[in-house]
C-alpha cells in the first residue's frame, strides 16, 4: 500500500508545520504542570527536551498524542488539531511514533507479532506485506535475526530497538520519544542512540526527551530547557550548551555536565 | 594438604583418575528415601505415621472393593452374596447407572443421543483448549451447541438451525458496522440475530414435523448429564460475560461502570441456593402467565450469573496486573478500544487469570449439585432421591457416593490438569 519511506531521505527542515502547540495548559487536578507552552516544529526539524525531574517534559510529548489530555490552548498535529474526538485522536497516533522509556513491548508476542500488529489493525495492511514491512525495519535497526523470538528473550537495547522499529512500522511523519536511553545500560546506550541519528539522518521529524547531551550536540537543531511546566530557554545546541541565557538553564546545565 | 602447601603451591596433574561408580547405597531410590523420608528423627516418625495412616486405610478400602459384587437386584441380594465379607454393594452401579448418568425419566431407547452429544464434545472442545490445532477446526466448535442440542433435547431441526443462522448472521451484522463504532456493531448484531430467531420461532411452531427427531421435555433431563450440560453451558457463557463485566467495571462512562459494580457486588453478596430458588419459584412471578419458560433455561441464567461475578472480578485482577504502558503501547500505535482491548490487554489479563478462573470454573462444576435442592434430578438428587429412596437400595450410602465423588473428580481433576498444562504453554515471558 505505503510507499517503503513516507520521508523522502536527506530532507532538511521545511516550512511545512508538523506540529503547533499554541498557549497550552494542563493541570493535575489543581496541579499546573504545563504552563502556556508555545511550541512550533517544523517538518524534518529535530528537537532535544531537556530538563529536571518533574519539570513536565513527559507530560508535554504525552499531550501530543494525546495519551495525556490538555485542558486549554491549543495542539495542532500534521494539519490535523487535537480535540475529543476519538476520530481525530486515532489519526494523529496512527502518524505520530512513540517511544516509552521502558520500552512497553507486548510480551505475549513475537518481535515479528509486535511489529506487524498495529500495521494489520489500523493500516488495514495485508499480512504479509506487514511482515515484509517489518522485516526491512527490522533490518534497520540491526536485529533481523530477532524476529521469532519473545520481548523478554531480548536484551533492553534490543527491546529499545524493537520499540523504535515498531513505531516505524506506521510509517510515522513524527516520532516521540521519553527518554528512550534512561532504563539502559552504558553500552547500550550507544546502540539505540546510533539508531536515533540514523532516523535523524533520513529527515524524520523527531522530540526527543533526554539527558544525552552528546546526542543531542549532534543531531539536534533546537534544544529546549523546561522547568516547573514552562519552556524556560530554547536554542541551537552550539549557543544553548556554550552560551546559557537563563539562571536555571545554567544552573541545570553546570549539573549535568559538571561531572 | 598442609603439607604440600608447605613446600609449593604449583601442582602439575601425572596420572589421570577414571572415573568411579557413586557409592551404591547414595544413588537412585535409597538415596532419595534417606534424604526426603528419614533425615531427622521428626521426618522419620511422620514417615511411618503416614504408611500406618495409608495401610489402615488400604486395609479397609481394598477388600471393599475387591470383594465387592456387581451382581443383584437389591440390598438384600448383595447381603446374601457378600455374607459379611465387607465388599461393597457394587450391584446398585450395575443395576443403576442409567439413571445417574441421564435421570429416571430420560426414554431408556433415546439414550444414544446425549451419549453421541457426549462423545461430539471431544470433537469440538479441543479446537478451544489447544490452539496448535488447526483453525478451522474451531467450525466444528461453533456447531456442536446447536448439534448437541437437537440431540439432547430433540424437536424440530428448524430450531437450532435458525438458532445457528441467527448467530451467523448477527455476527456479519457486526462486523459490517464495527467500523462505525463497536458498541453500534454489536446493537447491529444483536437486533440482527434477533429478528432471526424470531423468524425461526415462527416457522418452527407452523412446521413442527420438518426434519423431527422425538422431543424430550427439560424436566426429563437428569443424572450426571444435567450436572455436565449445566457445567459446560455456564462455564462457557459466564467466561465472555464475566469479561464484559470486568471491563465495564473498568468503564469511564458512570453508567455502564455503576451498572457492573452494582450486578458483581448484589451477585457476590447472595448465595448460589437463593438465587436457585428464586429461578425456581419467584421468577414465575414476574413472568407473563402462559409463558413456560423452561426450569433449566432460568436456572442456566442463575448459575452463569452467579459465576460471571466471580470471573469478572478474578479477570479485573488479571486487568489491575497489567502495566499502564501496555495500554500507552497500544494507544500510541493508534489502536482503538475495542483493538487494544482484544490484541494486548485481555490476552495478558486472561492468562495471568488462568488459575482463578479455572478455580471458579471447577467449583462452578460442582455447584451444579445445588439444583438436587430445587427438586432437579441431577446426579446427587438422582441418589438421594429416586435411588436411596426406592426399597431396592435403601442404605447402600458408600457405592453411591463414592461413584458420584469419581465422576465429579475426574471431570473436576481434568480441568485442572489441563490449566497446569495451558499455562506451561502460555509462559512466554522469559524472566
Ligand atoms: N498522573 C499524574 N497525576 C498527578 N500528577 C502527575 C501525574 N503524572 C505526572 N504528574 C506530576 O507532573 C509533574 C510533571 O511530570 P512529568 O512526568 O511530565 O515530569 P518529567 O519532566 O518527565 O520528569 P522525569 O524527568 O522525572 O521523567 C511531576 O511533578 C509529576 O509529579
Ligand atoms: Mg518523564
Amino acid at each position: 500500500m505505503a510507499a517503503l519511506d513516507t520521508n523522502p531521505p536527506g530532507m532538511i527542515v521545511s516550512d511545512e508545520v508538523a506540529i503547533d502547540i499554541n498557549n497550552m495548559n494542563k493541570w493535575y487536578g489543581s496541579f499546573h504542570v504545563l504552563r502556556d507552552i508555545d511550541l512550533t516544529v517544523q517538518r524534518g526539524e529535530r528537537i532535544v527536551i531537556c530538563g529536571p525531574s518533574g519539570s513536565g517534559k513527559s507530560t508535554l510529548i504525552r499531550c501530543i498524542n494525546a495519551l495525556e489530555e490538555h485542558q486549554q490552548g491549543s495542539i495542532v498535529v500534521d494539519g490535523t488539531p487535537l480535540s475529543s474526538d476519538l476520530k481525530d485522536i486515532d489519526k494523529i497516533r496512527s502518524e505520530v511514533g512513540m517511544c516509552f522509556q521502558h520500552f512497553n513491548l507486548f510480551p505475549h508476542l513475537t518481535i515479528m507479532e509486535n511489529c506487524t500488529l498495529a500495521p494489520i489493525w489500523v493500516r488495514k495492511i495485508p499480512k504479509k506485506e506487514a511482515e515484509e514491512t517489518a522485516m526491512h525495519f527490522l533490518e534497520k535497526v540491526k536485529i533481523p535475526e530477532q524476529a521469532d523470538k519473545y520481548p523478554g528473550q531480548l536484551s533492553g537495547g534490543q527491546q529499545q530497538r524493537v520499540a523504535i522499529a515498531r513505531s516505524l512500522c506506521m510509517r510515522p511523519r513524527i516520532m516521540l520519544f521519553d527518554e528512550p536511553t534512561s532504563a539502559l545500560d552504558p553500552e547500550m546506550i550507544k546502540e539505540v542512540l546510533d539508531t536515533m541519528i540514523q532516523l535523524a539522518e533520513e529527515g524524520m521529524t523527531m522530540l526527543c526527551v533526554t539527558h544525552e547531551m552528546g546526542f543531542a550536540r549532534q543531531v539536534a537543531n533546537r534544544v529546549i530547557f523546561m522547568d516547573a511546566g514552562q519552556i524556560v530557554e530554547q536554542n541551537a545546541p552550539e549557543p544553548f550548551f556554550t552560551n546559557p541565557q537563563n539562571e536555571r538553564t545554567k544552573l541545570f546545565l553546570s549539573q549535568i555536565l559538571g561531572h | 594438604m598442609s603439607d604440600a602447601h608447605a613446600h609449593s603451591i604449583a601442582f602439575v596433574r601425572e596420572t589421570e583418575l577414571p572415573p568411579a561408580p557413586p557409592p551404591t547405597a547414595e544413588t537412585g531410590a535409597v538415596k532419595w528415601v534417606r534424604e526426603n523420608l528419614f533425615s531427622s528423627i521428626f521426618n522419620t516418625i511422620m514417615t511411618i505415621l503416614g504408611l500406618l495412616i495409608v495401610l489402615y486405610l488400604l486395609s479397609g478400602l481394598i477388600p471393599w472393593i475387591v470383594n465387592g459384587t456387581w451382581e443383584g437386584a437389591s440390598i438384600r441380594d448383595c447381603r446374601e452374596t457378600l455374607q459379611g465379607s465387607g465388599g461393597g454393594c457394587f450391584a446398585v452401579l450395575a443395576e443403576r447407572w442409567p439413571q445417574l448418568l441421564f435421570g429416571f425419566q430420560y426414554p431408556d431407547y433415546l439414550r444414544w443421543r446425549p451419549s453421541l452429544a457426549f462423545a461430539l464434545l471431544f470433537l469440538a472442545v479441543p479446537p478451544v483448549l489447544f490452539f496448535k490445532l488447526p483453525r478451522w477446526m474451531l467450525v466444528i466448535t461453533a456447531l456442536y451447541p446447536f448439534v448437541a442440542y437437537w440431540l439432547i433435547w430433540g424437536g424440530t431441526a428448524i430450531t437450532p438451525i435458525f438458532a445457528l443462522i441467527g448467530v451467523i448472521a448477527g455476527y456479519f451484522a457486526f462486523t459490517r458496522v464495527e467500523r462505525q463504532g463497536f458498541v453500534l456493531g454489536l446493537l447491529a448484531g444483536v437486533i440482527v440475530a434477533a429478528i432471526m430467531w424470531w423468524i425461526g420461532g415462527y416457522i418452527a411452531a407452523e412446521e413442527p414435523g420438518w426434519l423431527r427427531i422425538e422431543a424430550v421435555p427439560s424436566r426429563e433431563m437428569g443424572g450426571f448429564m444435567l450436572n455436565m450440560i449445566l457445567g459446560i453451558v455456564c462455564v462457557s457463557l459466564s467466561i465472555p460475560i464475566g469479561i464484559v463485566l470486568a471491563l465495564g467495571r473498568q468503564s469511564r462512562l458512570p453508567v455502564v461502570k455503576g451498572f457492573c459494580v452494582v450486578f458483581i457486588e448484589f451477585v457476590r453478596g447472595v448465595p448460589l441456593i437463593t438465587l436457585l430458588f428464586v429461578a425456581n419459584v419467584v421468577l414465575a412471578y414476574f413472568l407473563p402467565p402462559g409463558t413456560n419458560f423452561d426450569l433449566i433455561v432460568r436456572v442456566i441464567i442463575m448459575i452463569t450469573m452467579f459465576s460471571s461475578a466471580y470471573i469478572a472480578e478474578v479477570i479485573r485482577g488479571g486487568l489491575a496486573a497489567l502495566p499502564k504502558g501496555q495500554y500507552e503501547a497500544g494507544d500510541s500505535l493508534g489502536l482503538d478500544y475495542a483493538q487494544s482491548m482484544r490484541l494486548i490487554v485481555l490476552p495478558q489479563a486472561l492468562k495471568i487469570s488462568i488459575p482463578g478462573i479455572v478455580n471458579v470454573a471447577v467449583g462452578l462444576f460442582k455447584d451444579t449439585t445445588l439444583v438436587s435442592v430445587i427438586s432437579m434430578f441431577d446426579l446427587v438428587g438422582m441418589i438421594r432421591g429416586p435411588i436411596l429412596s426406592s426399597t431396592a437400595w435403601t442404605g447402600v450410602y458408600w457405592e453411591l457416593w463414592a461413584a458420584a465423588c469419581v465422576l465429579f473428580f475426574v471431570v473436576c481433576y481434568g480441568i485442572s490438569q489441563y490449566s497446569q498444562w495451558l499455562e506451561r504453554q502460555l509462559r512466554t515471558d522469559h524472566r
